[in-house]
């Protein structure tokens, strides 16, 4: 029993009803948010430690008799991921505050974003904490809610369009999900983590691989693995800079630790390693082939993003505990740089009016700090020495090679590749967005004749994009009546990147922003230098992971934290 | 554990036709298939809780036997709210859509679209035109049968940097 475990959740949950109340004070609204999410990271910290030397920490929460009740578990793997989340949430929203205190113009963070973005990590802190799957269930339902809101922030058209795939896709995995509960319940009679441990292992085993399976696609939806990735890198390009760097950050990884929870805890004996073998392979690949074609660096980012997710499910799939360990590490990193990355992204974004490839160029020289802000984690990324990026792919390599079969093998050549393809990803994107000039980029957009002007209001098949301006009052479409204001103003808050200008007019014309300001330059730079800092304290944290993935695969010292009992 | 198969077939029916109409283009369509599979998976868990029994209402050393469980309801009731507020969101976004587009169809995803289409008629990617001054000509051989395009690829790029 310890009263600290369920405090990552309230804090947030408060300080959210807290805000939401004080709507009309941004000012308190932005200091509360900063000041919640500062003690949890605190609270986070304590957890860590205590559950690194005393074993994970559990509460039932309303003292309900063990096994009817809701149970919080931080073990070692739990508080980790804990803390590296609430550390990255602090910085992004340190990054949204700079960002809302400087442009109170259209884009600019609106008053609901910060309940929301409590809200939202409430639901993560939750689903890391869940020792029941129901609880971890309306985790998934709490942090998915108000990722939906905060994906369509504002209701532009674009942001509408991809919050429609990313809320229909999530809904299914939340039906699927409650689908598996149902399954497992009548199946089983529990749902607490602990003890479906014990009474899966009674099943039979078909029954029991149906209920890993459904649960594995629940989870794999969430993670982003390949044949179920799809909906990913579509949606979150569109959202806030700020939004999009804690969903690459955190959600995707919230699937991963619960697809490692449930393999480690409740399927010891079925490790389905060739299934997931084939599943990261999958996702590695054709995540980063993905990334090599893209055209804008936030896209780029979220291929890469889910080809990264491969490397997780590589460690998982081995089922061994440098696997484990290797995995936990991953994590850990790729968590920090994926969220340093997307933080950057917002400043160029907010310097060059864009991150469309095409039309930006010569951002190093006119922004250094920028470029160094983006070349650290990049590198890291990609996994050159001695970053923590590199650190991470040799461990999982090694679990790999431990296991030794033809595939694992082949899974350490596709991660060699796909970690030289990130690096060609993100070289491209440096080459063109860094170094060369902006005026080579307006030359070469005008070469392919895409600079604007008629072009533009050239209709394209398929899509609806006839311009407003030729219908007068109103737009009569096959469903109704439109007024022809409410399309003009929807269409002016759709075009987030003033489409018909690239970097090298809007310098021409002395109307780019000159200034990152210093509220998001400092969160952004901390968060590059956390994950730089990664690479520096890699020994211990890697010592940490193995003794998570100890314990993750002894499953003792989880079970009997939580059940002190004898249940049958 | 004994089975309510009229529960099982009205689930069973209601996920069935959820999923067609989930299939749908339309969003209004997906979500009342959404608010049948939710309904579908709501009689999943009362088939899960086992056959009904006496209201779970018993004092301090009473007697169980017989109650029904009432763990499942209790998910279920859950359930329900989330499901209540799903709806309540969808329907924002649905209406939203229509205000934007004069339609509520769930769109594609416009870049991955412009992709395909470039790769149909075998045009360099534009991140390729874009690092090198050469852009091979527009070669309008290899039509997709997808309607009349004038200037695509400048179109499409533009839409590409809309989105």
């Amino acid at each position: 029993m310890n009263s600290l475990v369920p405090l990552p959740v309230l804090l947030p949950i408060l300080g959210a009803g807290a805000s939401l109340a004080l709507l009309h004070h941004p000012r308190i609204q932005r200091w509360l948010s900063l000041v919640v999410l500062g003690s949890v990271v605190v609270v986070a910290a304590v957890l860590l430690v205590q559950a690194d030397r005393h074993g994970p920490q559990t509460v039932w929460i309303g003292a309900w008799p063990e096994t009817l009740g809701i149970v919080l578990v931080a073990d070692r793997l739990a508080a980790l991921m804990l803390l590296v989340s609430a550390i990255v949430t602090l910085a992004v929203l340190a990054y949204s505050v700079g960002q809302g205190m400087t442009e109170d113009e259209e884009g600019a963070p609106i008053s609901v974003y910060h309940p929301t973005f409590l809200v939202l990590v409430a639901g993560v802190a939750n689903a890391f904490l869940a020792g029941d799957l129901f609880n971890l269930f309306v985790s998934f339902e709490m942090l998915l809610f108000a990722s939906y809101v905060l994906l369509t922030l504002g209701g532009t058209a674009a942001r509408v369009r991809a919050g429609t795939i990313y809320v229909l896709v999530n809904l299914l995995s939340s039906t699927l999900f409650l689908v598996s509960l149902a399954v497992t319940y009548a199946a089983t009679g529990t749902l607490t983590l602990a003890h479906l441990a014990q009474r899966l292992a009674e099943l039979p085993d078909h029954v029991s691989l149906m209920i890993q399976l459904l649960l594995l696609t629940t989870f794999a939806i969430k993670a982003a693995v390949f044949p179920l990735s799809l909906w990913l890198p579509d949606s979150y390009p569109t959202a806030p800079a700020p939004v999009t760097a804690v969903f690459a950050g955190l959600l995707t990884k919230v699937g991963v630790y619960a697809i490692l929870r449930m393999q480690t805890l409740l399927f010891p004996d079925s490790p389905l390693t060739e299934l997931l073998l084939w599943a990261a392979l999958l996702t590695m690949l054709i995540g980063i082939l993905g990334a090599v074609a893209q055209s804008d660096i936030k896209r780029m980012l979220s291929f890469t993003l889910v080809s990264h997710i491969g490397y997780l499910i590589l460690g998982i799939a081995l089922h061994s505990r440098t696997g484990t360990a290797g995995t936990t590490f991953y994590v850990v990193h790729h968590i920090t740089i994926q969220t340093a990355l997307f933080l950057v992204l917002g400043l160029v974004e907010r310097r060059a009016g864009s991150t469309a490839l095409m039309r930006i160029g010569g951002l190093a020289r006119l922004a250094p700090v920028l470029a160094v802000l983006f070349f650290v984690p990049a590198m890291n990324l990609a996994g050159i020495p001695p970053f923590s990026g590199f650190i991470g792919k040799v461990g999982l390599f090694q679990a790999a090679q431990l296991d030794g079969s033809p595939l694992a093998w082949t899974l350490v050549a596709a991660g060699a590749a796909t970690s030289l393809l990130t690096l060609y990803a993100v070289a491209k994107t440096w080459a063109v967005a860094f170094w060369r000039s902006p005026r080579e980029a307006h030359e070469a957009l005008e070469a392919i004749g895409a600079t604007g002007g008629e072009a533009a209001k050239e209709p394209v098949p398929g899509h609806d994009t006839r311009p407003v301006h030729q219908h007068r009052g109103h737009v009569h479409t096959a469903t109704g009546t439109v007024s022809r204001r409410d399309i003009e103003e929807a269409r002016r808050l759709g075009d987030d990147n003033e489409p018909d200008r690239d970097f090298y007019t809007l310098i021409q014309a002395g109307e780019d922003t000159r200034h990152s300001p210093l509220g998001m330059l400092l969160p952004a730079g901390a968060l590059v230098a956390a994950s730089v800092l990664l690479s520096v304290i890699a020994g211990p944290l890697y010592a940490l992971g193995d003794r998570a993935a100890d314990d993750l695969h002894e499953r003792t010292p989880y079970l009997s934290s939580v059940l002190t009992e004898e249940h049958p | 554990m004994t089975v309510n198969l009229t529960l099982v077939l009205v689930a069973a029916a209601l996920l069935g036709c959820g999923v067609y109409l989930v299939l749908e283009r339309s969003l209004s369509r997906v979500l009342v298939g959404i608010v049948m599979i939710g309904n579908g998976v709501s009689l999943c868990f009362m088939v899960a809780g086992g056959p009904a029994g006496r209201a779970p209402i018993v004092s301090k050393g009473g007697d169980t036997t017989g109650l029904t469980d009432p763990l499942p309801q209790a998910m279920v009731l859950t359930a329900i709210v989330i499901t209540l507020a799903t709806t309540a969101f969808v329907l924002a976004m649905a209406y939203r859509s229509w205000q934007l587009n004069g339609h509520d169809d769930v769109q594609d995803d416009i870049e991955d679209d412009t992709i395909r289409r470039l790769a149909l008629r075998d045009v360099t990617s534009e991140a390729y035109d874009a690092t090198t001054s050469d852009f091979p000509g527009d070669d309008s051989s290899g039509d997709t049968g997808q309607g009349p395009h004038d200037d695509p690829l400048a179109a499409d790029a533009e839409e590409m940097r809309s989105t």
